[in-house]
Parts: structure tokens; sequence; C-alpha cells
């Protein structure tokens, strides 16, 4: 059975060490606060805030209060909160030990091409490059196959790039691979995924 | 000298004119100053540039001077909630520069500290790094983004006093200090002026140094994705 969002998001959650600053992506990565278990981690928002907490009870929302996807948040007892400039500071600064984001295509060279499909939506990067320029360690985390069962993890990105030679570590419903120098490496299979189901569907090349 | 003003209007008269460019404070729609946006598309002042992360929805922040067609250009991150940005820029009535949001950030910022560029790893490799200056650092490829200094800039704070000492609340801080710094003249609206020796010089975000006008006024605040948990039963 390949993982689902939930157990993808726990996969990930294994990446991180304790005492780490992180910032989560939207959608699945997002999950991943929910199985950070006992370690001690510090979730940055970029809009300016370390220390993010869930979401308010209904009564306690607070236009003041958001995080990255405009979503509103509430803090916790750690909490700082900081400008713009500052929050990429950290970022760019190479401060942020992990950014864990979702991602249309993944190249096995580790380009990723996550914000802009030519001609169609056209919403912006945000802070995707940033991140993905500046923080330790890149993982990201999505389905392996896009809705016409074509794969995202390819030879060559065919979308506008996020950023070149990028990513460290693809977390899917198959499984995980490492982006190395001669290709890409099976580091984990998903429970009852054969390394052959796992080849054909990744066109890029494994080693 | 005076820096607090009784109204919007009144705090941006002989500050606006076409063609120029604003920076503006806000992450969507949280630390936006919606009054000033408000004042500036009853002023009718055309073929503005904003240099600000996102543009507002259609009816609120910057999309209402979308919708009054002042603005020409728009120097962000994130457009994504605005269909009426989305409907001008793809018929080619609109200008969009995409910056990558920490290059936005630090262009306000290097802009207001007298930093005309700085290379940032941000973005090379992409369509970003088109026609910009390339240069190794110690075996880094990085990339020449250049310090924005704007005509105005108009900025939200929680807190003023009346020289012009500002507080910011939570993550409604964000772009606020820098699109501030970058400025010729920086407008902000505050939900408060306060007295000045309540508020403490040790704990002021943005020193009054940057701010030259102030007015007070009520905000609406909206709140863009409300998104809560349920309480567990007792």
């Amino acid at each position: 059975m390949p993982w689902d969002r939930n157990q993808m998001a726990a996969r990930a959650a294994d990446e991180l060490e304790d005492g780490w600053y992180v910032n989560l992506g939207i959608g699945i990565p997002t999950l991943v606060a929910n199985y950070v278990g006992d370690k001690d981690i510090t979730l940055q928002s970029e809009n300016g805030m370390l220390g993010m907490g869930p979401f308010p009870f209904e009564g306690d929302e607070d236009p003041d209060l958001i995080n990255a996807g405009k979503q509103t948040i509430t803090e916790l007892s750690r909490t700082a909160y900081f400008d713009s400039a500052q929050s990429f500071g950290m970022i760019r600064g190479g401060k942020i030990a992990m950014a864990i984001l979702g991602a249309m295509e993944v190249a096995e060279n580790g380009d990723l091409a996550n914000w802009m499909i030519p001609g169609k939506l056209v919403k912006g990067m945000g802070g995707a490059m940033d991140l993905v320029a500046g923080v330790g360690r890149v993982v990201v985390v999505m389905d392996h196959t896009n809705k016409k069962g074509e794969s995202k993890v390819l030879k060559a990105c065919t979308l506008p790039l996020t950023g070149a030679g990028v990513v460290d570590r693809i977390i899917t419903d198959l499984g995980v691979l490492d982006v190395t120098h001669k290709g890409l490496h099976i580091e984990e299979l998903a429970p009852g995924v054969t390394r052959e189901q796992m080849i054909a569907a990744t066109e890029g090349t494994i080693v | 000298m005076k820096k607090v003003y009784d109204s919007a209007s009144e705090a941006l008269d002989g500050l606006l004119h076409d063609g120029m460019l604003v920076a503006a404070g806000g992450f969507g729609l949280c630390g936006i100053p919606e009054l000033l946006l408000a004042a500036i598309r009853d002023a009718g002042t055309k073929d503005m540039t904003f240099a600000s992360n996102n543009a507002g929805v259609d009816d609120f922040g910057i999309g209402i001077l979308l919708q009054t067609r002042q603005v020409k250009k728009m120097i962000s991150s994130y457009v994504g909630e605005n269909a009426e940005f989305m409907r001008q820029y793809l018929s080619g009535e609109l200008e969009l520069e995409f910056n990558p949001q920490g290059t936005l950030a630090e262009r306000m910022r290097a802009g207001g500290c007298g930093i005309p560029g700085f290379y940032t790893k941000t973005g090379v490799g992409t369509v970003i790094a088109e026609g910009k200056e390339h240069h190794d650092f110690d075996g880094e490829t990085y990339i020449l983004e250049r310090g924005i200094v704007a005509d105005l800039s108009i900025v939200k704070a929680w807190k003023a006093d009346d020289t012009g000492n500002l507080v910011f609340r939570k993550t409604a801080r964000n772009f606020n200090p820098p699109a501030a710094m970058c400025g010729k003249v920086c407008v902000a609206e505050v939900e408060e002026i306060v007295p000045r020796e309540s508020l403490d010089g040790d704990m002021i975000h943005l020193p009054g140094i940057y701010v030259h006008r102030i007015i007070q006024g009520d905000h609406e605040k909206r709140i863009e994705q409300r998104t809560v948990r349920q309480r567990e039963e007792a």
C-alpha cells in the first residue's frame, strides 16, 4: 500500500532533528507539524514569526496573526515576531535547517518547479525561491504522479524553475528518493511498493 | 515639526503624482495601510507602480485601486487572491514584475539603507535571474538585485507616538518596516496615537526617523482565510 497524505507527512516528520528551526510549505507539508512528537521543533512562518502555533479556537481568530498561507493561527510561549526583511535574512542566511514543501515537478538533478504554469496560472513564487536557495536542506513531499498518472519525478523539469539543483530528498506516496550526483537513489519504499514499481513510476534516472 | 494629521487625505496632500512609485506594507490583507489606500483611490492618482508583496483582493487592499485602473504596474511576490488582477494582467492592461518575497523585502530594506544593490542566491538558474549580473563568491553563484527607493511609502502600525516611533502587532509587522524605510516620504496609519512616555524606547520596532506623517483611524482588518480548530469537549 502506498502512503496516504498523513503517512507521507509522518515520514517527512522523521527528517526533523531536535532543536531545529523549520519552514513548512502549504498542503501536505503543513500536516508534518502533527507528527513531530517529542522533538523540540520551532516552526517559522516567513511572513514574520518563529514559534507558530495551531489554528485558533472559533472566536479567537486574530486578523493580526496569520501564517504564510494567510490562515489564522495562534502563538506559543516561545513565539517571536519580526519583519519580512529579517525573516528572509534568516532564511537566506541559512539559519533555517530545513524546508519541507510541495512540488509540481522535481528533476533527477534536484531542480524544483512549484510556482508557475506558463499561460495558465500566474500566482507568483511567494517565498519559495528564497526558501529553496537559503535553507540548509530541502525536502519535497508530493504525490509521485499527477492526476493523469504521469511521473512528477523527471529527467528534467518542463515548468519554470523555483530553484536549480536545490532538492535534497523527495518523499512521495511510493517512498523516499535522494538526489545524488549520479541520479536518484531509492532510500526507502512504502510498504508493498516494489523497486520495479518505483522505477516504472519515475521518469528520472534511478541509480 | 508636526507629524500627526487629521485624516488620510490630509496626510497625503502634496505627496501624490501620476506615475509615482509607492511602497506599501502588508502581507495578504494583514497589516495593510487600508485607510491610505482608500485615500489614494479618492485622490484619483493615475499610472502608479506599487511595490507590495500582494495585490489585495478584489474589493480590499490594493484591489480597490485596480478596480479604478489607477495601477500601471505591480512589483510583487504573490498575487493569487485577486481575480480582477488576473483579468487585467492577462489582457495586458497591467504590468507585473515578480520578485521573490525575500528579494522584495531586501530590495526595500537596502533602498532605505543607502545600498543600491546586493547579491543573492535566490532565483539563480530561474527566470528571475535572466538579464541580471551574475557573480561568483566563494564558489557559489549569486545575482545582483537593486535596492528600491520609492517616491512614497504607506504603512500600517499598531501604535505610534507623535514623533512617529512605531510599534507593530504580531504578524501585522511583515513588510511594513522595510516598506517604510525605502520611501523618500513615509506616511503611517495606526490604530492608536499614544503619549510619548507610554512607548518604551527599548520596544520601538521602527524609529520615527523613517516616519514623516501619521494618522490614527478605525481599521476593518479583514481576515483573508479564517481557519479554526474545534474546542475539545469539557
